[in-house]
């Protein structure tokens, strides 16, 4: 199946007062529609940088897309006109983000602001679009909606904001849903409703997903394919069940490691933790990135940084070393 | 473990007034942040303490250690009850009480060197001279594995990491023995958690810390914590032993919680069973009658809508609040 979008060696790179931040460095995943893509990493490995460049969301200055493709149908979205942009943005890609009290306005009502997309993408009137809001309400599971189209932000719970979040996004039908850690400021009961309601809207209308997160524990739940970056670079890409089964890239392994169960007893040993933190971007070492805090690491990884390769047919890597042995491969 | 109560906590209530008015003022209700809260905090242990936002845990962190004067109940610490004490003898024991924040970023003075906040605790308390509370902030920093070549540095000059164990360092300075952690790890990434909760966890055993740890991750929690208590709506609504609680939760908050904990393992959280409670929780200026989880609760009877009910001891060391177990 051909994929919805395709990243193709993305490169983004941000101007700041210390320097040039380096904030995706040759970054290519896909997603094909009706299925799910997560996306993990840490604060700073570029995973929300890159979605946004999908958007063309990246503010400019100080960011540019220095290099790369995203297709969208086969078609690079970086040629387009920003006028043509706009009619992609929410009618076909549609996105929500990690803070829904941010993403909202606080001053016009919830109806107003999902109706109007609605009229500006779908051209239709403003009293079907109100009829449509509040159908999409209720599907996200909303009660009473005919009233609540009337309250402001403030007037919603969290959980709530993330559900007009969610109808808004989903109002033109997209084709792909970017959801940029859309849980990670809700509470775990709440979470699990979100979750739950992303994935039956999904096989209500087949669209492509790709859900951003730092917690290994939602994706796990959601994704076919995964995604884990660090530093601006994917460093390995596998289907849901392999990366977590054989994780195989040793940043990988360490995040599992580092990760306590709620379904196992702890047996009296230690958390392993990953020493040192991430970097920061700008100063730019000719070796693989993790190298300094990595437990494999051998001299070639200070010199010379892996490219992402296949490791078996559905699993690839970035690395050096065979985690397995602890050689060189 | 000795079972030595360190923390005896009864019928503690914290509510806070809700005023109406700009000129004259008026109390039109209250938050009940935490209503009626009795349970004993063991010397050398970790009693975790978890629920959703707003259900009350910073709350009665921090009417424990007093930055909260409670509306009603006794904390003992070692017997002596704290709401009894005259000021300066409070002043002596808030030494052997210290709090860690859950924002590395806001719990630090931006103009203060790191020297000058660690070494804050000391000087208010008035331990030592200038010379020996330097010395002190040395072996601080040394204790929290940060390099004390950076003592003369700001805040803004460290990582999130470092910064949670600056603010680790300013709590350990007054030698306390009893440390509330207010999610001390929630705004940390995940590569940086692990380094903390170690960290923790070696200062306990080097120095026989007793914490309450705060927290809404459930699985950091099982790691760490020796007792764990459920919160819901300013009441504790489970108590018990950790594996006992997260291996045969009674309450059915407590379940329906643990189940929507994210497993990392496509495998096992694909296979297992999720309560999915409906809505949110209500709000605690109005909670609801009887037993405040029953509006969301999936096995709620009639009584429950009217009986509030009883904190007991199902079995030994494991108190549950609830009719239908």
């Amino acid at each position: 199946m051909d994929p919805i979008v395709a990243l193709d060696h993305l490169e983004v790179k941000f101007d700041t007062l210390d320097g040039v931040v380096n904030a995706v460095n040759g970054v290519s995943y896909s997603v094909e529609s009706g299925r799910t893509l997560g996306i993990v990493g840490e604060s700073g490995c570029g995973k929300s940088v890159s979605v946004l460049s999908i958007m063309r969301l990246i503010p400019n200055p100080p960011g540019r897309i220095t290099g790369g493709k995203i297709l969208f149908r086969g078609k690079n979205l970086l040629e387009y006109p920003e006028n043509k942009m706009e009619q992609i943005r929410g009618a076909e890609i549609g996105m929500i983000f990690q803070d829904p009290m941010t993403s909202l306005n606080p001053v016009l009502t919830i109806g107003k602001q999902i109706s109007e997309t609605m009229v500006v993408n779908n051209g239709i009137t403003k009293e079907e679009a109100d009829d449509r809001t509040i159908k999409l309400l209720d599907m996200v599971g909303i009660a009473n909606p005919e009233e609540r189209v009337k309250e402001y932000p403030h007037q919603f719970s969290g959980g709530m904001r993330q559900r007009a979040m969610i109808a808004m996004a989903l109002s033109c039908r997209p084709d792909i849903l970017i959801a940029d850690e859309p849980t990670t400021s809700l509470d775990v009961t709440i979470q699990a409703q979100i979750v739950d309601l992303v994935k039956r809207l999904q096989a209500e209308f087949g669209m492509a997903v790709i859900w951003i997160t730092h917690d290994l524990g939602v994706v796990a739940e959601l994704a076919d394919r995964m995604v884990v970056m660090y530093a601006g670079y994917v460093i390995e890409e596998a289907n849901v069940y392999e990366l977590y089964g054989n994780p195989s890239h040793p940043y990988t392994l360490a995040l599992l490691k580092s990760l306590p169960r709620v379904d196992a007893s702890r047996g009296g040993e230690r958390l392993t933790s990953i020493p040192g933190f991430p970097p920061d971007g700008i100063t730019v070492s000719p070796g693989c990135p993790f190298a300094p805090r990595c437990s494999f690491t051998v001299d070639r990884c200070r010199h010379e940084n892996p490219q992402l390769i296949d490791f078996n047919s559905d699993h690839k890597i970035a690395c050096w070393v065979d985690v397995t042995t602890g050689k060189e491969r | 473990m000795s079972m030595e109560k360190l923390i005896q906590v009864y019928g503690l209530k914290k509510y806070f007034p809700i005023t109406e008015g700009v000129l004259i003022q008026r109390e039109t209700g209250s938050v009940k942040a935490v209503d009626d809260l009795s349970f004993d905090i063991f010397r050398g242990e970790t009693l975790g303490l978890v629920g959703e936002s707003g259900c009350g845990k910073t709350t009665t962190g921090r009417t424990l250690i007093q930055l909260y004067e409670p509306t009603a109940g006794e904390v003992l610490f070692e017997g002596q009850d704290l709401a009894e004490m005259k000021s300066t003898n409070l002043r002596g024991l808030r030494k052997r009480m210290q709090m860690i924040f859950q924002d590395p970023f806001a719990s630090l003075n931006p103009r203060w060197t790191i020297s000058q906040i660690i070494g804050e605790p000391l000087k208010v308390h008035k331990m030592g001279n200038n010379k020996q509370r330097a010395e002190r902030v040395q072996e601080l920093l040394d204790i929290v594995k940060l390099n004390s070549f950076y003592m003369n540095r700001y805040p803004h000059e460290f990582s999130g990491g470092q910064r949670q164990r600056i603010g680790i360092a300013r709590a350990l300075a007054s030698k306390p023995d009893f440390i509330v952690c207010d999610e001390p790890i929630s705004a940390l990434d995940v590569s940086i958690q692990a380094q903390i909760v170690n960290l923790l966890e070696d200062l306990q055993e080097q120095f026989g810390l007793t914490y309450l740890f705060i927290a809404h991750d459930l699985s950091m929690v099982r790691h760490i914590c020796s007792r764990v208590a459920v919160m819901y709506l300013g009441i504790i609504v489970e108590l018990a032993s950790r594996d006992d609680l997260y291996d045969t939760p009674m309450h059915p908050y407590t379940q329906a919680l643990l189940s929507a904990v994210p497993i990392p393992d496509p495998v096992a959280t694909r296979s297992r069973k999720r309560i999915i409670l409906e809505g949110d929780p209500p709000s605690p200026s109005d909670p609801p009658s009887g037993c405040r989880f029953h509006p969301r609760c999936a096995i709620a009877k009639e009584h429950c809508q009217t009986d509030i009910p009883i904190w007991r001891e199902i079995k030994p060391d494991h108190w549950v609040a609830c009719h239908e177990v």
